[in-house]
């Protein structure tokens, strides 16, 4: 009996440990960006631009503002393509299309994200014979989406049914009673999805490689490369000029905060809810 | 499910056959029903899109693409043989590291923690799912790659063995959060019955709980195989990035991710292209399949995640 018990303390022990572990990695990973990023962040960093290879100083002030671009674009494309399809799923998809639907949602989601990137490549490169804006916002609102119907259908269902019900009851129209009683019944549910997808989407490189590319100088309009974070991230990381990679750290530092922002936010705002995977 | 199929507005037979040729209701049926169509669409229009443009690599070298060792841009000779042992290489290193880690941790919050103390853990763990996967390339590169030529094992540094380590940290979340749940969803009687006729907390797990909840489990692994297996980033900065197949996991490698981000822009001419994109194909299916398999062994336990 003793041994039984002492295997029970020990094999408790472990999962102890392996949690220990799991946790230390996180913090680990946060504390060296944080020790790394904060000496390398400046006032430069975010209003200058990266200067020539080999003169050291400069900032990414336009990768900032072509991250900021990418995700709008994104947005416009994941976020309705996303909503819609998430209401479907909920309201109406109950037969054997609301099973493809799902299915194909969920294909998207397992997609791997550089495998999107050659499908805007040739989807828009390609014929457009030139790297743009444009494409990397396509690819990383292909990505948004099956994240947007997940998370939409989900919360939508968490409104009972006795809610639409009363409405029924009232005369209301079904479209009226999904559009202003069900979805604004569920808005933060709603609005803290699309918070966790555009952080998800955020930190993204391989989609952006040979979309987005990338752009020492400012990206006009929606047709031109555009430098982004991430692609600086990955660009000065495997650069051989220490200048590069500390600023790499600061860029890993601002990125890093904001996908922390997000999902603790999120925590905040919904505590009983789980981050999407 | 909490669905509402059977709900129908507006009562009776009269009502509903109004409803029916209500202008609102079907303009928002219908708008809801194009956007999940254009889901299909873009599924479909991958899948195509990937198979058109790959056409020359096969047409070329037939299913010998995928086992051919050669992979040489200048001879325009392609095989996607080293990118497939080196994708499934590092995807295995990462399982064999991340199935008891995770495991462990999920049994931990589980069984072991007390809700607050399992709440904010498991919080964190979902959270090392969160970190941009260009991040942890950054951290491999200044911190794994120095630690393991440091070993004095190989002069490299980068090589499958790192690459492994990477991604097994990466895809902890996946099994732990969702092997989590599974074991929250055992049924007491389950573990009622184990601890009744005398067995030890652990034993109740061993021979209970686990067994249970194999099948969900099973699909927590697949789901962080398929991330493993498509994961691009992190991998491409520390693999080494060659064509070879080596014996040992500490020499330089690569997976069909990395090379896809490597060589891509510098595809010239269109067989190269081709063959870049035969293997983003490859990948595409594999990772269909696995995830497939993950839903069905979710789906299985009534789990519909």
């Amino acid at each position: 009996m003793r041994s039984r018990i002492l295997v029970n303390r020990i094999a408790f022990g472990l999962t102890a440990l392996c949690a220990l572990v799991t946790v230390s990695a996180l913090f680990f990973l946060l504390g060296y960006i944080a020790v790394h990023g904060i000496g390398a962040l400046n006032w430069d960093f975010f209003t200058k631009l990266p200067k020539p290879v080999g003169e050291t100083g400069g900032g990414m002030a336009n990768a900032i503002v072509g991250t900021g671009k990418l995700l709008l674009l994104a947005s416009a494309i994941g976020i309705p393509i996303g909503f819609f399809g998430g209401v479907y799923l909920s309201e109406f998809g109950h037969g054997r299309l609301g099973f493809w639907v799902r299915y194909a949602a969920d294909v998207l989601n397992g997609v791997p994200s550089i495998v999107m990137g050659i499908f805007a490549y040739v989807l828009i490169v390609l014929p457009m014979k030139s790297f743009s804006t444009l494409a990397g916002g396509f690819a990383l609102g292909v990505m948004m989406i099956p994240i947007a119907v997940r998370s939409t259908e989900e919360f939508l269902r968490l409104v009972p049914d006795s809610v639409r019900e009363a409405a029924y009851a009232l005369g209301v129209r079904q479209w009226k009673t999904i559009l202003f009683v069900v979805i604004p019944a569920a808005m933060r549910g709603l609005l803290t999805g699309v918070l966790l997808d555009l952080a998800r989407v955020a930190g993204e490189t391989a989609p952006l490689l040979f979309t987005a590319l990338n752009n020492r100088v400012w990206s006009h309009g929606w047709t031109e490369p555009t430098s982004s974070l991430p692609v600086m991230i990955y660009t000065y990381a495997i650069a051989p000029y220490d200048d590069w990679h500390r600023q790499a750290w600061a860029a890993a530092l601002v990125l890093m905060l904001l996908v922390l922002a997000v999902n603790g936010g999120v925590r905040l705002i919904l505590p009983k809810r789980r981050i999407v995977l | 499910m909490p669905g509402s199929s059977y709900i129908k507005p507006a009562g009776n037979g009269a009502a509903s056959s109004s409803r029916g040729h209500n202008w609102g209701d079907r303009l928002f049926r219908w708008t809801c029903l194009g956007f999940s169509l254009l889901i299909l669409g873009l599924v479909a229009g991958l899948a195509g899109e990937l198979a058109w443009n790959s056409r020359l690599a096969f047409r070329a070298f037939g299913p010998s693409f995928l086992w051919t060792q050669i992979w040489d841009p200048v001879a325009e000779h392609f095989g996607a043989r080293p990118f497939i042992y080196g994708t499934l290489v590092t995807s295995a290193i990462a399982l064999a590291i991340a199935i008891p880690l995770g495991l462990g941790t999920a049994v931990f919050l589980a069984e072991l923690a007390p809700p607050r103390l399992s709440e904010t853990i498991g919080f964190l763990v979902e959270l090392l799912a969160a970190v941009p996967s260009v991040i942890y390339g950054l951290v491999g590169v200044f911190v794994l790659v120095p630690a393991v030529r440091q070993t004095g094992w190989t002069p490299h540094g980068v090589g499958l063995l790192t690459a492994g380590i990477i991604l097994a940290v990466m895809i902890v979340p996946f099994i732990t959060t969702v092997s989590r749940e599974v074991l929250l969803t055992v049924p007491r009687s389950q573990r009622e019955a184990a601890l009744a006729i005398g067995a030890t907390h652990w034993e109740t797990v061993w021979t209970a709980i686990l067994p249970y909840a194999r099948s969900g489990i099973a699909g927590s692994v697949f789901l962080a195989l398929a991330r493993a297996l498509g994961e691009t980033m992190a991998v491409t900065m520390v693999v080494g990035s060659r064509p070879e197949i080596h014996a040992s996991l500490l020499e330089p490698g690569y997976t069909m991710a990395a090379v896809l981000a490597n060589e891509f822009t510098e595809a010239t001419g269109d067989l190269y292209l081709h063959s870049l994109i035969g293997i983003a194909l490859v990948l595409f299916g594999i990772t269909i399949v696995v995830n497939g398999l993950a839903r069905l062994m979710l789906l299985k336990l009534g789990h519909s995640r």
